[in-house]
């Protein structure tokens, strides 16, 4: 422990010891940066209205209650059929969009590049409203398909510089000696492309699922009724009180970003490098 | 045992590139260029980088789109062909290997897509991996080959489907220096099995003269001179190509009436003066000689002082100033003769050109 | 062919530029093969986001009787209840991106020293964040900081104060989970600034014989400023549109602008003033990133905030 001390920690020798103040404050901002939602997991288990930590008494019924009740059973199964229908969507569009740019130096493909990144720019809300205004002429109000379409806007531009990134670091050479042996343009994309940015393009498609799985404001205008999302039922139920239902759910919820997160370690990384 | 079995010779193309341009904004990559490159010859393009034999390669193989200008394969007319329609094999700079592919897959990939059966296509690709000397690699990963192997069997993979014209864009630069001499030899005696028309793209000089039927010296996007290695080096049409390839020290020459005369005498020349252009004398430092004592009929002399020796192991350069100030480098093997001649730094030199080696060029903007 | 001999331009392409027009046609073709392939996404962009902001716009501009007018804004301008609720948004903006900076720069200085596992392992808490959804982690905070909550229960215990302190539902409670919320949008373009130092400067300026704190003061800290700059920005843009946050951990004390908006048209179906609000939100914020623009490419910055 002294030996580590003393040793020096950077290019400029100075040594961890002297650093020590700053491992310890990096060490409470992480704790604290994971810490919330950590701690709302063993509340979601407490007997008790009021949620505790620890919970004196441990049960599941804020579970059960979750689980019993078709509204919070409908809302998440919108939920989750917005997120899939989501990724299914802005995933092709994205990579569509993102391989055209790459390959074209056209004077067009920096302004389609910002007008494509643009919603990541636009305040939510404003989307929100004239999404809501131009839904309800179509009668996509409360809709699956008016969920879907909103929610991959905000995705694409995710995609389109997660795999333009990808893009980038691939040697297009690769491609090209590919349609130099005979293969088309489509092909060639498809057989020797693809296969090499595939993390890249299933990490886009993890955030594009969890961007329409975790967004609030444009389903706050635009779902309703029985296509009312998860985000938007919970929002509306922090709004009135505390119900520690949304605990469970809270915990349900993080359960799935971690899975995503771990996923897209796993799947969405370039062993290679 | 010793037969091994390898990619059959195939019928080569020529390659006819007419008026063929290609303008980036203001700048010309290429300026109407006009080349023929012979069926079944090894064509060098050669020129520093940005010279546009890049491009030219590029556009053959049809990723290069010319502003303008025609380019035939046989009879064929293919300047508007897409890439996968031309048949041509192409080897890259960086190998451009399939890293997600097995090395058999890799070398079937051109088989499978003109739909050869399995066990046919696996033959085969085995047959191209022992042409190239690599023989029971199929099965290995890309990222498990050295080099030198990942070399080989991008070659095997662009000849595997029998090409007739095989193009190739710096292949060896990523090699180490051994590695690359003997592949450039290697690359050689496959050409000369194959009998497939090769174009090659290199900006290392000696490499060009080492492996090539004929070389087209290139610059600015045109074509400098084509020749074959020899005349290219002997016989340069410009300062530019005597530059680029070998070494030179160039000197100003009067013209007069169909000769030339350096410093007031005049110069035994190996070619007749051509008189449109402004001319100038090359003097490459291996082909000048230390004369010991009275010059022979047919050689040129030159008369100067020593400035400074070197000494680089198997050769040694000398800097000699001749009477006008001009600074000329003479390069010669270290054997006892000439170590014995060579005067001492600061004493008066007399150099000799053979009549030959007495050349002319086009003065150049270079 | 007596035209020929009048217009030698004319005919002279077909032997001096042969297949000039073939190739070029084959050229716009392909581009705009590639323009089709960005045109979907284009089009949805178009269709879902473009073409209902340029309605707002329009809308902003009709007074509510149907009439051309500048109603809306200066109504805007007169009010003193819009100047607040402006000031609030940029103070709430501002302190957050402070507050980011200042807890998010050490951490990301943190980050970048470690050996890579270390690092990879040291990210996941700042990527977890990043994943979970921020209407979980605004209830998290809610459930730490109310009266009754898990912060005032151990301070009291701890003997920090005596009686429940008022942490939430106010713009302590709101700066606290902003903070916590944007704080990966900082770490991350902050963090792949500082990896991307050669570290061979500070092995030369310690050489040249600069002390550990001024090498990073005169070699480090400049080189990540890009970063930090680009950090900051994504999170004061973002603060400036913010809503779920602040109506839950405000608890209507801390008005911003995207929550007047979304007043305007819940609670007064006020079409036009939610408009003309959402217009100048808009504006600010795309003032802000043409602003920055200037100083730091634009397309850098959006590129590292995903890493």
């Amino acid at each position: 422990m002294r030996n580590w001390l003393n040793a020096p920690a950077s290019e400029t020798q100075i040594t961890h010891g002297q650093r020590l103040w700053l491992y310890v404050l990096a060490g409470i901002i992480m704790i604290l940066l994971v810490a919330p939602t950590v701690i709302v997991i063993p509340m979601s288990f407490s007997a008790s209205q009021y949620l505790e930590f620890p919970p004196r008494e441990w049960s599941t019924r804020w579970y059960d209650h979750y689980f019993a009740s078709a509204e919070w059973m409908s809302a998440t199964w919108t939920s989750l059929t917005v997120g899939t229908l989501t990724m299914l969507v802005a995933t092709p569009l994205g990579v569509m969009a993102a391989y055209g740019l790459h390959v074209s130096n056209f004077r067009y493909a920096q302004f389609i590049f910002i007008t494509l990144i643009t919603p990541m720019m636009v305040p939510i809300v404003l989307i929100g409203i004239g999404v809501f205004y131009v839904y309800v002429q179509l009668r996509l109000v409360n809709t699956i398909l008016g969920i879907t379409l909103a929610h991959s806007i905000l995705a694409i531009p995710l995609v389109v510089i997660v795999v333009g990134a990808a893009l980038k670091t691939y040697d297009m050479n690769q491609e090209r000696v590919a349609r130099s042996l005979g293969a088309t343009r489509l092909y060639a994309f498809l057989a020797i492309t693809l296969p090499q940015i595939r993390f890249s393009v299933i990490t886009a498609a993890l955030l594009a699922f969890i961007t329409s799985f975790d967004e609030v404001v444009i389903a706050m205008f635009i779902s309703g009724g029985d296509n009312s999302t998860l985000t938007r039922s919970m929002f509306n139920a922090l709004r009135d009180q505390i119900d520690p239902t949304i605990a469970s759910i809270s915990t349900i919820m993080v359960l799935v970003s971690t899975t995503l997160l771990v996923a897209s370690q796993i799947f969405g990384k370039d062993k290679g490098k | 045992m010793a037969v091994t079995e390898t990619v059959p010779r195939s019928e080569a193309l020529p390659i006819t590139i007419r008026r063929v341009t290609k303008t980036y904004g203001q700048v010309f990559a290429l300026d109407h260029v006009d080349l023929d490159v012979k069926s079944g010859e090894f064509l060098t393009l050669l020129g520093p980088s940005g010279s546009g034999k890049t491009t030219l390669l590029m556009a053959l193989a049809g990723f290069t789109r010319p502003d303008h200008g025609s380019v035939s394969f046989g009879d064929t007319e293919v300047v508007r062909m897409p890439p996968h329609k031309r048949d041509v094999g192409m080897v890259f700079q960086n190998y451009a290997l399939f890293p997600h592919m097995t090395v058999a897959a890799n070398v079937a990939f051109p088989l499978k897509l003109r739909k050869v059966a399995k066990a046919e296509a696996r033959e085969r690709a085995e047959r191209a991996l022992e042409t190239v000397q690599l023989g029971g690699y199929g099965e290995r990963q890309i990222d498990q080959l050295s080099g030198g192997q990942r070399q080989r069997v991008a070659l095997a993979r662009a000849i595997v489907f029998e090409p007739r014209i095989l193009l190739m864009d710096e292949p060896l630069s990523a090699l180490d220096k051994k590695l690359r001499e003997h592949m450039q030899i290697e690359l050689r005696h496959l050409h000369e099995q194959l009998g497939m028309t090769t174009v090659y793209v290199t900006h290392d000089q000696r490499e060009a003269l080492t492996m090539s039927d004929r070389i087209a010296v290139i610059n600015h996007g045109r074509l400098m001179q084509l020749d074959e290695p020899r005349r290219l080096y002997d016989r340069p049409a410009n300062r530019f190509v005597a530059d680029f390839i070998g070494e030179g020290t160039f000197l100003p020459v009067e013209l007069s009436n169909g000769s030339a005369a350096y410093a007031g005498t005049p110069l035994k020349l190996a070619e007749a003066v051509n008189e449109t252009a402004a001319q100038e004398l090359l003097l490459r430092p291996e082909r000048l000689s230390v004369l010991a004592g009275a010059a022979e009929p047919e050689v040129n002399v030159f008369a100067g002082k020593v400035k400074e020796l070197v000494f680089q192991g198997e050769s040694f350069l000398m800097y000699a100033a001749l009477a006008d100030g001009a600074e000329v480098a003479v390069r010669g093997a270290t054997n006892r003769d000439v170590m014995e001649r060579i005067p001492a730094v600061g004493a008066d030199v007399h150099l000799g050109l053979h009549r030959d080696d007495t050349v002319l060029v086009a003065a150049g903007e270079d | 062919m007596a035209v020929a001999d009048f217009a030698p331009g004319a005919v002279a392409e077909p032997q001096d530029e042969p297949h000039a027009t073939g190739l070029r046609d084959d050229a716009f073709r392909e581009r705009m093969a590639m323009l089709g392939l960005c045109s979907p996404a284009l089009l949805l962009v178009l269709v879902v986001l473009v073409s209902p902001v340029a309605w707002l716009f329009w809308l902003s501009f009709l007074a509510n009787d149907g009439s051309l007018s500048l109603e809306h804004y200066e109504r805007m301008i007169a009010s003193k209840s819009y100047a607040r609720i402006f000031w609030t948004t940029f103070q709430v903006s501002t302190l957050t991106t402070m507050l980011c900076i200042l807890i998010g720069y050490p951490l990301a200085y943190f980050l970048s020293q470690l050996p890579p596992r270390a690092a990879a392992i040291c990210l996941i808490t700042v990527l977890l964040p990043f994943w979970t959804s921020l209407l979980v982690r605004t209830y998290a905070w809610l459930v730490l900081l109310q009266r009754k909550g898990l912060l005032n229960n151990w301070a009291i215990e701890l003997g920090l104060w005596d009686e429940p302190v008022k942490l939430v539902h106010n713009m302590t409670g709101t700066l606290i989970g902003m903070t916590h919320i944007m704080l990966p949008f900082l770490v991350l373009p902050v963090y792949g600034a500082m990896k991307s130092i050669d570290r061979d400067y500070l092995k030369a300026a310690s050489n040249l014989g600069a002390s550990p704190v001024s090498a990073f003061w005169q070699v480090f800290f400049p080189l990540s400023l890009p970063g930090l700059f680009a950090g900051a920005l994504i999170v004061f843009v973002l603060c400036l549109g913010f809503f779920v946050t602040p109506v839950v951990l405000g608890g209507g004390k801390v008005i911003m602008v995207s929550m007047r908006i979304t007043d305007n048209i819940e609670l007064f179906f006020n079409w036009g003033a939610a408009s003309a609000l959402g217009v100048v939100l808009l504006a600010l914020t795309m003032g802000t990133l043409y602003a920055a623009s200037r100083l730091l490419r634009l397309d850098r910055i959006l590129g590292e905030g995903n890493g």
